[in-house]
């Protein structure tokens, strides 16, 4: 009496931390385009990241896996290539713009790149096949900076006259460490007003407007600073040797320990560095990949060796990345796109609307069957399969698991074998009343006989799954997520949770015809 | 409701029946897949460029077929889902999909063409993709016979696996002479296939090893044909209903998700569903049967 007490409340309390799981993903997928205007971005992004993410195939995005062409690199430059490799492409995407991108590197040594939502192909591949550019650029000074957005704001009134509707770029700058930026959000809005002619005319005719790269305030905001830097280059990666991380050893008590870049430059190099060096001192000199500033360290003296060392508040990582993009810049590397699935978001929308069909209507056709075929029993195992259901969703939540177009085909699958543990656990039943048992005792022997059955089949089945999860990839390893989830939940539903509305049936109600 | 009530089939009494049935079709199977040069390898596996267009309103298949041809571009063009929805496969990967849309856009300039999907395999990614598969149902079937010579025996161990061969090779043999395509998702659904088929013929095998147990050390070698003809009877039940709720759902997705990729996942595991059922009825405690008698008779002499 008292364990069905418990053991129902176990169920309902399990069932009730699903459901709270579920919410997010419910209320994000049903939000209609009135409450997605009027709720801030901000609710709508919380949301997002509690909700069931959907595959490439599902929300549409391109796919690509690409590789590194080492062919032309000495072996010892080609180690750690594909990091060099992924620097550049993380920082090529970051500029961009794209929503959550994935980049990451595979065991074999390629790189998976997914860009959720993204479609345009030309635009990728280019970014992709482009050979990277490193330069080293002298930096105007904070007044010239200041005078120059000035004079920016002053022709935009003149052009404007005084509308003040219109944005003024001192309506987007923030300081930022010392030196200027916009939030990510105005980045469009910069650009256009760097990009107006009459705006033009008034940079400084050697100098241009860079990013640098996107970085999180404290708050949480992400940003983009600016620079105001040199079109001439003084330095290309042409000429630097070698660059690596290493601790602070000098003779700087302000340092001691500290993480820097130690960078060496060839013969060449070393000539220009001394004089550039020479020459600015005070200024600062900004390390630019593709465009995107990377760093801008203050020159502090002439250099005449070409050995420098590059020092600020760098953490470990910090330190290990910027030398990892200076050595990116010093031997590029071509990349090679090997693999590459797009998705249109059409396609996508289309696949969710089948399948969430498909698996609608099969459930339907499944609890029906089991009603009929079962009876009250079957009402039983149709119970467990809603809460089988339930379960493998909110597991895949609580895992952040990706659910993708095959994804959704294990979960229609897992539908029809849910219920095979509730369908042998009921002909076990069906037998030892047929022998003449008492309801309460071909219960008993019903469950504890088929569930070692149950337990041997699904193994098997699990087995099969985990070979799925361990060498599939992408939306094959969403199926064998569903796979293995659904078998794992299937014990508790179909075997605990059923036995317990059995037991309330023979212990409580104490039937004495069992409807099955 | 039931389907049957104390079935008295004698199937194992039948077995040479199922072996002809079973031999045939593993030998049409695998005729099939030599006369064809194994499965019908999709983009994944050769390497090449699959596209995926809509045309609004639907063009004939001919008029894409000759436009492309007619333009030097190499191309098996295949109707998908709906009318005026195509499959375009390139053998080089090195084509652009946007030179083909503009190509059919111009012969077709009052069709909407949009392109839904596209997929791009370099050479050595297919070759990766192929090793992976080879290794993927092999590994699997491995860890089953594995599984089950532990749990069971070495003869069911072996019985089961060599039903799972006769269930692959007939599901692929059926999925070729149909001229369905052999993908990644395919090597998924023929994983699953093995999964659901281990399965079915380890409930048999379960009512077996406990009607064996009955008889303690000596299981009297006339009654071998009884025993094992009364565990399948007495599962058959189960094995029906549980391959008609996992048909049941593999059903819509055939009807509803017609045009979608998981359409041919779907497809193998019917094939598979079905065959996996007979199998495991008629050919796994079958050959079973025949092992036992012959190690007993050993035995005597």
């Amino acid at each position: 009496m008292r364990s069905i007490l418990y053991r129902g409340l176990l169920v309902l309390f399990v069932l009730g931390i699903a459901l709270w799981t579920l919410w997010p993903t419910f209320r994000y997928y049903t939000l209609s385009p009135s409450e997605r205007q009027s709720l801030s971005t901000h609710y709508i992004s919380k949301l997002k990241k509690q909700a069931l993410n959907l595959g490439l195939d599902l929300q549409g995005g391109m796919y690509m896996v690409l590789e590194v062409d080492k062919s032309k690199l000495t072996e010892e430059e080609a180690k750690g290539a594909e990091d060099r490799a992924l620097e550049i492409i993380r920082n090529r995407i970051d500029q961009w713009g794209v929503a959550e991108p994935v980049i990451q590197k595979t065991e074999e040594g390629r790189i998976i790149l997914q860009l959720p939502g993204v479609l345009e192909r030309e635009r990728a591949q280019e970014l992709i096949g482009k050979t990277a550019l490193l330069e080293f650029k002298l930096v105007a000074d904070q007044k010239v900076l200041g005078q120059t957005i000035k004079n920016i704001d002053d022709v935009l009134q003149k052009t404007w006259k005084g509308d003040t509707t219109k944005t003024y770029l001192t309506d987007i700058i923030v300081t930022y460490q010392g030196g200027v930026a916009v939030r990510e959000v105005d980045a469009a809005k910069f650009i256009e007003i760097i990009n107006l002619p009459e705006v033009q005319a008034v940079i400084p005719p050697d100098f241009q407007f860079l990013f640098g790269r996107t970085t999180e305030t404290q708050d949480g905001e992400k940003i983009r600073p600016i620079y105001l830097v040199k079109k001439e280059p003084e330095l290309t990666g042409a000429t630097l040797k070698s660059a690596r991380h290493t601790i602070y050893q000098g003779q700087d008590p302000a340092y001691a320990g500290k993480p820097i870049v130690e960078i060496h430059f060839d013969k060449k190099g070393a000539t220009k560095f001394a004089f550039v060096t020479g020459a600015n001192i005070g200024k600062q000199l900004a390390i630019v990949l593709d465009g995107v500033v990377q760093s801008a360290p203050v020159i502090e003296e002439r250099i005449p060796t070409g050995d420098a060392i590059i020092r600020g508040n760098f953490t470990i990582d910090e330190a290990k990345e910027l030398a990892i993009i200076l050595r990116a810049g010093a031997l590029p590397a071509p990349i090679k796109i090997v693999e590459e699935r797009t998705v249109g978001a059409t396609l996508g929308k289309d696949s969710i609307e089948k399948g969430l069909k498909a698996f609608l209507i099969g459930f339907i056709i499944v609890v029906v069957f089991m009603l009929i075929y079962y009876k009250l029993a079957g009402l039983i195992a149709d119970l467990a399969l809603l809460l089988n259901t339930i379960f493998i969703l909110a597991v895949m939540v609580a895992l952040k698991a990706t659910l993708t177009l095959p994804g959704m085909a294990g979960l229609i699958l897992t539908v029809g074998m849910a219920v095979d543990a509730n369908v042998l656990i009921f002909e076990r039943i069906r037998e030892e009343l047929r022998a003449g048992k008492s309801v309460k005792a071909a219960v008993e022997a019903g469950f504890a006989k088929a569930t070692i059955t149950i337990l041997d089949a699904n193994l098997t089945t699990l087995i099969a799954a985990l070979v799925l999860l361990r060498f599939g990839t992408g939306p094959i390893k969403g199926f064998g997520t569903v796979l293995s989830i659904g078998i794992l939940s299937n014990f508790f539903t179909a075997i605990f949770a059923s036995k317990i509305v059995f037991d309330y049936l023979v212990n409580v109600k104490k039937v004495e015809k069992l409807s099955i | 409701m039931e389907f049957f009530r104390n079935p008295k089939i004698n199937f194992i009494g039948n077995r040479k029946y199922m072996y002809f049935v079973s031999g045939a079709l593993v030998l049409l199977s695998i005729i099939v897949l030599i006369v064809k040069g194994g499965p019908n390898y999709g983009v994944d596996f050769r390497g090449g460029l699959l596209l995926q267009i809509k045309t609004e309103p639907p063009l004939k298949i001919e008029a894409v077929r000759s436009t492309l041809a007619s333009k030097g571009y190499k191309t098996e063009v295949q109707t998908f889902g709906e009318p005026g929805m195509f499959i375009l496969k390139f053998s080089s990967e090195q084509i652009s999909p946007d030179e083909i849309v503009n190509a059919l856009k111009s012969a077709h300039p009052n069709t909407t063409i949009s392109l839904l999907r596209t997929e791009m395999v370099g050479p050595s990614i297919g070759r990766k993709l192929t090793m992976q598969a080879i290794t993927l149902v092999l590994v699997g079937m491995l860890l089953m016979l594995i599984y089950i010579w532990f749990r069971f025996d070495f003869k069911f161990g072996v019985s089961s696996v060599l039903a799972l061969f006769h269930d692959t090779i007939i599901s692929l043999g059926i999925f070729t002479i149909l001229g369905r395509e052999f993908s990644v998702p395919t090597v998924a659904a023929i994983l699953t296939l093995i999964g659901y088929s281990i399965n079915d013929s380890i409930v048999v095998a379960d009512r077996i090893r406990e009607k064996l147990r009955a008889f303690g050390k000596v299981i009297p070698r006339n009654k071998i044909e009884e025993i094992f003809n009364s565990g399948v009877n007495e599962t058959l039940s189960r094995t029906i209903v549980t391959s008609l709720t996992t048909l049941f759902p593999l059903f819509t997705i055939l009807i509803f998700a017609r045009g979608t990729t998981i359409f041919d996942f779907a497809l193998i595991l019917t094939i598979g569903v079905i065959v996996g059922t007979y199998s495991s009825i008629g050919i796994v405690a079958s050959i079973v049967t025949d092992w036992y008698k012959t190690s007993l008779k050993k035995e005597k002499a």
